[in-house]
């Protein structure tokens, strides 16, 4: 299938994905002398990073003196419900403030406090402001930063390139990858000593999702395929705060910080209903009054923190539950109110991009009205098994950082905590394939065999005619997802999906696409639906195997954390590494925390 | 249900016509819905460009009627009734349908010398809000590159782009002469290599911006005043050839130590 002509690259250090961590990794791999290129789906700069609204949490301590990183680290594993790879979470809580203070040295401009420093907002679960930010508006200062220090680098960026297949040496090390370009179809292979996986998340196998095109799963169905484990599949996040109306965008992300800014929530009888839902564990630190909550943001001291701002998965929760319940609003959600809270003039000095997007796209002025809101798939808190310091997998050779990673966050990732990840874990990685490379015993061969099994399956669906449109395949399994796998789930509902997606496996097999191969989005799709279904699966495998309700994982018919099951992590792996091989699942135990670490979430209990 | 007559441009480099689809029109859609349902049915293979779908990231730029529009914020009601055509940006070649070759802003980019600040001090640089927000009304840039396509030094004259920025990297090079960190000086650059001087302010781009950003105003005006200055101005002048630092290129800017 391949030949001479099939375009080729070799990189010491190849990135597949160039959001924030792909791209903070290939900062650090350069700057250790290495040669590294970038490989993206979409345009540089284009990536979900470039979405992130709120800011990016990092315990600088320039709003309030007395947070440090023992409090950041305490409110991540609370916020997931003690699911964590503390290792990962005690890095980052350590290492964000560096991470941020380094993108201001390569240009970044954060809103300043009244004397001068970086100023932070508050955020669900963040014990204190904390939030370095530029308005609404922080993942795209972010990835702009970014990119404009690999350019200035002169690192290669391949773009609008759609990765495939990781190959293998002979012995099983990672070897590079194959992929083809999306605007001419043709394949190109790029070998590699060490390969990082940065390619994000896969919201976009459910109905309503704030994700792109582009989160279809690819590094997380690759990883698999290629040997590494999956953990805490089961662990996806629904942002409580996505869009309703028009339902054309509904979905689309509303930033926490408009919760952080006084924003509240409100149902259809006016009431703020999320005093009703505080868990006990939050019940010390949460206010039990409108009065006292409202005192607290101008002054963490003079009251409890106020219940919009408790984690996400208990928003989300408490939001589905009100619109079961028949207080919901007319479209479908709750309501999110700053109108009444906050003056114009704030509302659109914080939060311009929300402005914006209400105005043109509802036809809604936040200043004047309440927001429609309601829960959208956002986040997975699951992903490749890494080693917490150097983001290695258990394929040598095989890097993953960002979301694309898992046991960050847990069971539920706190807002403003993905940026940093990206960041600090991005940067991990980097040093990660660095020392790798170093110790010599790396890839040595490249499997062309399993190239051109790749470039033959992905050219199957021009050759099969009369098959199934991509889309309506895609369209399917979106509803089938949101219907069964969604934000409350059970035992039946996750079964009839374990076996619709084995029928969702044959469907893809018979999808055909027609035109050429040249920048051709059907075809596109038609080679994302492997790793769209192969991850969905694994979410669904997960969900029926944690029989507790944990974090971003709720079970109707297991309501409650089962304190055994929180010692447990499920990580899930390929039997055969084609994406149509079962998966077995396996009960692996969470890292023992050390004792001081363990007295920081023991101080307050 | 209302119909809608979509006439879009399909074809490729070597040539290409309209073709029309006709379907529902749903409360509340975009230009970039329609697109996709269209995708999604009639043509899985009709090419465009689009991530966020909420005004962020800038991919999903084409000509809506002949303008550039982002194709996610464009809400089919506030268009006239009638067919609705869908061109792609003229200013860059096509790859296919209504995917262009924007590689020119890419090109572009490298050429930016990078930010050079003074080393950090401990507990992190302090700036004040009002000299910041000169630079972030910059930095909400979202690359859609919709200035660059309306810009007649480009758009109708393909040989400009040899030596000619254009108004996304105007404002790039505006937000960093204007960063309070920064110490490279990029005058003589923007005079001589990036065409500044091309520009006759007729600010198309400015009213073309998805974001807003006063790019004639703002940062193309005071651009050239800087770089008009620096060069005539005798004293300027003086001032130059005494102590000026010399400029430093992008690679040797990039090389910043991490903290």
């Amino acid at each position: 299938m391949t030949d001479a002509t099939t375009e080729h690259h070799e990189y010491d250090v190849l990135i597949i994905g160039a959001g924030g961590a792909g791209l903070r990794a290939a900062i650090e791999a350069s700057q250790r002398g290495l040669n590294v290129g970038i490989v993206t789906k979409s345009l540089l700069g284009k990536a979900h990073t470039v979405m992130a609204e709120g800011g990016m949490a990092a315990a600088m301590g320039n709003v309030y003196p007395e947070d440090n990183w023992m409090v950041h680290f305490r409110d991540t594993m609370r916020g997931g419900k003690y699911l964590n790879n503390y290792r990962m979470a005690e890095l980052h809580a350590k290492e964000a403030p560096d991470r941020v203070w380094e993108l201001e040295q390569w240009g970044a401009l954060f809103d300043r406090t009244g004397d001068g420093k970086i100023l932070q907002r508050d955020f669900g679960g963040h014990r204190y402001a904390r939030l370095a930010h530029v308005g609404d508006r922080t993942g795209l200062e972010l990835i702009r930063t970014l990119q404009q220090k690999v350019v200035s680098m002169g690192t290669d960026v391949f773009m609008e390139c759609k990765v495939l297949q990781l190959v293998h040496d002979a012995e099983g090390r990672v070897a590079g990858c194959v992929g083809y370009w999306r605007a001419t179809g043709e394949f190109v292979t790029f070998r590699a000593k060490a390969v990082i996986l940065a390619t994000g998340g896969a919201g976009k196998s459910w109905k309503f999702t704030s994700n792109s095109w582009e989160s279809t799963g690819d590094g997380l169905a690759m990883a698999l395929w290629a040997g590494a484990k999956l953990i805490d599949m089961e662990c996806v996040q629904f942002h409580p705060t996505g869009m309703v109306w028009p339902l054309s965008v509904r979905g689309l992300l509303v930033t926490e910080g408009v919760r952080g800014d006084g924003g509240v929530l409100r149902n259809s009888l006016g009431e703020r209903f999320m005093f009703n839902y505080v868990a006990p564990m939050f019940r010390a630190e949460t206010a039990d009054s409108e009065e006292e909550a409202d005192k607290w943001y101008d002054d963490h001291s003079a009251g409890r923190r106020p219940p919009e701002l408790l984690p996400r998965d208990e928003v989300a929760r408490a939001i589905n539950t009100e619109v079961k319940a028949g207080r919901g609003s007319p479209h479908g959600g709750v309501f999110l109110d700053i109108a009444t809270r906050r003056s114009a003039e704030f509302i659109r000095r914080r939060l311009p991009s929300m402005y914006h997007q209400f105005m043109e796209l509802a036809g809604v002025d936040i200043t004047r009205e309440a927001m429609e809101i309601g829960p959208t798939c956002h986040y997975f808190m699951g992903g490749v098994q890494v080693d917490a310091d150097s983001q290695a997998t258990v394929v040598p050779g095989l890097f993953a950082a960002g979301e694309v990673g898992g046991g960050m966050h847990g069971a539920n990732r706190l807002g403003g905590n993905s940026l940093s990840d990206l960041v600090v874990f991005g940067r991990r990685a980097g040093i990660g394939a660095a020392e790798y490379l170093e110790a010599g015993d790396v890839a040595t061969s490249f499997d062309q065999g399993e190239v051109d099994a790749a470039i033959k399956e992905a050219l199957a669906p021009f050759e099969r005619g009369g098959g199934e449109n991509p889309y309506d395949v895609q369209h399917d399994l979106q509803e089938m997802m949101q219907e069964n796998v969604g934000i409350i789930r059970n035992a039946s509902e996750l079964a009839v999906a374990i076996h619709a997606l084995d029928e969702f496996t044959e469907r893809v097999k018979n999808v055909s696409v027609k035109g050429g191969r040249a920048y051709n989005p059907g075809w596109n799709l038609a080679t994302d639906l492997p790793s769209m279904i192969t991850v969905s699966k694994c979410v669904a495998n997960g969900a029926l195997r944690r029989k507790e309700s944990r974090g971003g994982h709720t079970r109707e018919d297991y309501p409650n954390a089962d304190p055994e099951l929180g010692q447990l992590n499920f990580a899930q792996s390929s039997q055969g590494g084609h994406w149509d091989d079962p998966v077995s699942v396996h009960e692996t135990s969470i890292l023992i925390m050390p004792a001081d670490l363990k007295a920081l979430l023991e101080e307050d209990k | 249900m209302a119909q809608v007559t979509m006439r879009v441009w399909r074809g490729d480099a070597s040539g290409g016509d309209f073709e029309s689809y006709t379907l529902e029109q749903n409360e509340g859609e975009v230009v970039l819905d329609v697109i996709h349902r269209i995708q999604a049915t009639d043509a899985p293979d009709l090419a465009c460009r689009w991530n966020c779908k909420a005004g962020k990231c800038g991919s999903c730029s084409a000509e809506v009627n002949g303008k550039p529009r982002l194709m996610c914020m464009t809400r089919m009601d506030t268009l006239p009734p009638g067919p609705v055509t869908v061109t792609p940006m003229k200013a860059f070649p096509i790859i296919r349908d209504l995917v262009t070759d924007v590689s020119f802003n890419y090109v572009q980019a490298a050429k930016v010398p990078a930010l050079l600040p003074p080393t950090m001090p401990e507990g992190g640089y302090r700036m004040f809000q009002k000299d910041v927000e000169r630079g972030q009304e910059f930095r909400k840039c979202i690359e859609c590159f919709m200035c660059q396509d309306v810009c007649h030094v480009i758009r109708d004259h393909e040989e400009n782009k040899q030596h000619y920025a254009g108004p996304r990297f105007f404002i790039r090079y505006a937000e960093l002469e204007m960063h309070p960190l920064d110490q490279n000086d990029r005058r003589d650059l923007i005079r001589e290599d990036m065409g500044l001087g091309y520009c006759n302010i007729t600010k198309c781009c400015t009213e073309v911006c998805p974001e807003h950003i006063k790019i004639t105003d703002n940062a193309i005006i005071p651009l050239k005043e800087r770089v008009v200055d620096a060069h005539y101005d005798p004293v300027a002048w003086l001032g130059r050839k005494i102590r000026r630092k010399p400029k430093r290129s992008a690679a040797d800017a990039a090389v910043q130590p991490a903290p």
